[in-house]
């Protein structure tokens, strides 16, 4: 035996390890099934899986890719928070110092192309998922959540997009929250909302439609910056995070990656 | 001597690029970027067991690359494809393109072996395996292979950062983030609460629907493209032409006071957007009567409210658009029905084909717009400006 392996072992047998890991080492299948159903993050995870389901060429890896970005996303941004303050008078000047002074400035860098990355994969994700017929029963609510995320994903990379609080990110910004304006009887713009009236008060003007709920402001300003980073940074991840715990779940219970029945 | 005929190449040379840079920019007009990719779409769907052959595919590629590669030694194609923002869009057209390949790839194989009775590729669901190790260390090796990919995409290229936000400012073209790209040149065809706001909500419930409509048991959990040949070349048109293509054409074709610009031509912020678009409503009542030269029927709009004003002049004026409408959203489907969905009706039933029709009529209507657009400036099928009504 290498002293190599009887460190390996003292260490195994030592009160702390046992305390921490219930299962003895993953070598045979028992405690192999052990290591995946006594670890909480592992038994999100099916416990067997079709071999032929987890090929690279069935799944792509793509569900797997969407979350270790979504988690390098956390990491990044977490990071990101200690940094930033969503105000408009240091916002910028903020990204300015992040590139310039902070050790590993590569963070804002990561933290971007991760997001753009991540829409990349989840649109990938879902096509697979298409292709393979993988919504049809049992898994057309695991679809839906699916969805959801998916809409919850470009939330998040379109609230983000505000927060260097650049001409690009204010004017994207604009473009889109301008839809806003126009949704059906919300928005000031939009069919229905002239006939929204108390007595001759009319209820929906720039000052109270859907935009306005949105921004803060009639206009991409201080409240709008304020708003997205509250729904970037707090909002939408935890409820992500909550759907994905989900998501993984109904993989698990609907039978593990899909095959042909 | 060799310098005159080496000129003479060049010329030669830069006369046949030059000429195949001005046809690819007057083929960027969405006119014919947006048929041709659908007449792509729809060779590329019934050939698929011919340009999934790895020697096809692979061919294709190096084609693509050498396109692209040569595009790039040109200025503003380099420009606009470096545009830091713009890169994930060389990487999702990579990066698509090649997993529809490996799908199409298996899907081919698979339609040829159901056709002689042959187990699938994913045949065998008895042979399972432990997600320890096997899963977990694959996950483990996408991790760290991921972490490598990021870090280094972070070295090599910064994060856009542009001047300070300036409200009196407006940069032309003011473009949403790439991913709504599609969604925003839509905004040319209809109005914001249209492209920003009901297609939108009708593609998140139409994926959210797209299990409980497609009742078709074949096809579940692995590739083909026999057993369901309808729904995925409907997705496909979805994700391809309507998501896909709408994007590249967003980002890398609409410049200043969104006009299109081929990829090899300069953003020229001073070209006129001039264009005379007519509604329905001017058809029928002005442009019909026009050219009949009826004595009874004069042209122009109607003005005035009919039956004692209950019935207001805006209705008159777009009824013609109004019953158009009427029929492509309520007749049409029940025609449909009897006739070529006569398959479909009968499987799905009568409620799950109003919402099937619901959402393909919507998704439909886009493309027919945009046909009617190019071919006589349409501007609205119905027009009740008043009421910010438009479709
Ligand atoms: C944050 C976003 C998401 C994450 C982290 C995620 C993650 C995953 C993972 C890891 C799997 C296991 C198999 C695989 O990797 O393909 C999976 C399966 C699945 N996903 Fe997602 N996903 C996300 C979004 C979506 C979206 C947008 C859809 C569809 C609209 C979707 C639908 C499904 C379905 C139906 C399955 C089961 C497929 C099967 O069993 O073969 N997911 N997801």
């Amino acid at each position: 035996m290498s002293l190599f392996d009887s460190v390996g072992n003292y260490v195994r047998q030592s009160q702390i390890w046992g305390s921490v890991f219930r299962h003895g080492v993953p070598r045979d299948r028992r405690t192999r099934a052990m290591a995946v159903l006594s670890n909480v993050f592992l038994h999100l995870h099916p416990v067997a899986v079709r071999k032929s389901g987890i090929r690279l060429s069935f799944t792509w890896c793509m569900g797997g890719l969407t979350f270790f970005l979504f988690l390098a996303e956390t990491i990044t941004g977490v990071l990101l928070m200690f940094y930033y303050r969503p105000v408009v008078e240091y916002a910028y000047a903020d990204i300015i110092g992040l590139r310039a002074h902070v050790t590993l400035g590569l963070l804002r860098e990561i933290h971007r192309w991760g997001a753009h990355a991540m829409v990349i994969a989840i649109w990938l994700h879902m096509l697979r998922v298409f292709l393979t017929g993988s919504y049809k029963p049992p898994r057309e609510f695991n679809w839906s959540v699916g969805v959801i995320l998916l809409v919850l994903t470009l939330l998040l990379s379109f609230t983000g997009y505000l927060l260097p609080w650049d001409q690009l990110a204010i004017w994207a910004i604009t473009v889109g929250s301008n839809m806003a304006r126009a949704t059906p009887v919300l928005g000031h713009e939009g069919p229905g909302a002239a006939m929204m009236f108390v007595g001759e008060v009319p209820l929906i003007h720039a000052g109270s439609d859907a935009r306005f709920l949105l921004l803060g402001g009639t206009a991409v300003g201080p409240g709008a910056l304020l708003r997205f980073y509250v729904l970037h940074c707090i909002f939408i991840p935890l409820v992500a995070a909550v759907l994905i715990a989900l998501h993984f779940w109904r993989v698990r219970k609907d039978g593990a990656i899909s095959g042909p029945l | 001597m060799t310098t005159s005929i080496h000129s003479v190449f060049a010329a030669a040379e830069s006369g046949i690029s030059d000429t195949i840079k001005d046809t690819l920019n007057a083929l960027s007009v969405p006119e014919y970027f947006v048929s041709i990719t659908v007449v792509l779409l729809i060779i590329g769907l019934l050939t698929y067991r011919q340009w999934t052959r790895p020697m096809v595919a692979v061919t294709l590629s190096l084609l693509f690359i050498a396109f692209y590669v040569w595009s790039a030694l040109d200025e503003n194609f380099f420009k606009i494809i470096t545009k830091p923002d713009n890169i994930p869009i060389t990487m999702m057209i990579v990066f698509t393109a090649l997993v529809t390949w490996v799908a199409f790839r298996q899907a081919a194989i698979n339609d040829a072996r159901l056709e002689k009775g042959e187990p699938l590729i994913e045949s065998g669901a008895d042979d399972k395996v432990l997600v320890w190790p096997d899963l977990v260390y694959t996950e483990l090796i996408a991790m760290v292979l991921c972490t490598v990919v990021l870090v280094v995409w972070a070295i090599v290229l910064k994060a856009p950062l542009e001047p300070p936000a300036n409200p009196t400012n407006i940069p032309n073209p003011s473009k949403a983030p790439w991913y709504f790209l599609g969604l925003q040149e839509l905004l040319v065809y209809f109005d914001p609460w249209i492209a920003g706001v009901l297609l939108p909500s009708l593609i998140i419930v139409g994926l959210i629907a797209l299990p409980f409509i497609d009742k078709n048991p074949r096809g579940n959990g692995y590739y083909t493209f026999k057993q369901r040949p309808f729904v995925i070349s409907t997705f496909m048109f979805g994700w391809m032409i309507m998501w896909i293509v709408l994007i590249v054409l967003g980002t890398f074709l609409r410049g200043p006071n969104w006009n299109i610009f081929g990829p090899y031509e300069t953003w020229d912020p001073h070209r006129p957007a001039a264009l005379l678009n007519i509604n329905i409503s001017d058809v029928f009542w002005v442009i019909t009567p026009d050219w009949l030269g009826f004595e009874w029927w004069k042209p122009g709009l109607p003005t005035k409210a009919a039956l004692g004003g209950y019935m207001p002049a805006f209705l008159i004026r777009e009824a013609p658009g109004i019953v158009l409408l009427s029929g492509y959203f309520f007749v049409l489907p029940v025609l449909l029905a009897k006739t070529i969905f006569r398959k479909i009706y009968h499987e799905i039933g009568f409620t799950r084909f109003c919402v099937f029709w619901l959402l393909m009529s919507w998704m439909f209507i886009v493309p027919i717009k945009m046909v009617l657009r190019w071919m006589f400036n349409l501007k609205y099928f119905v027009a009740v400006t008043e009421y910010f009504v438009n479709i």
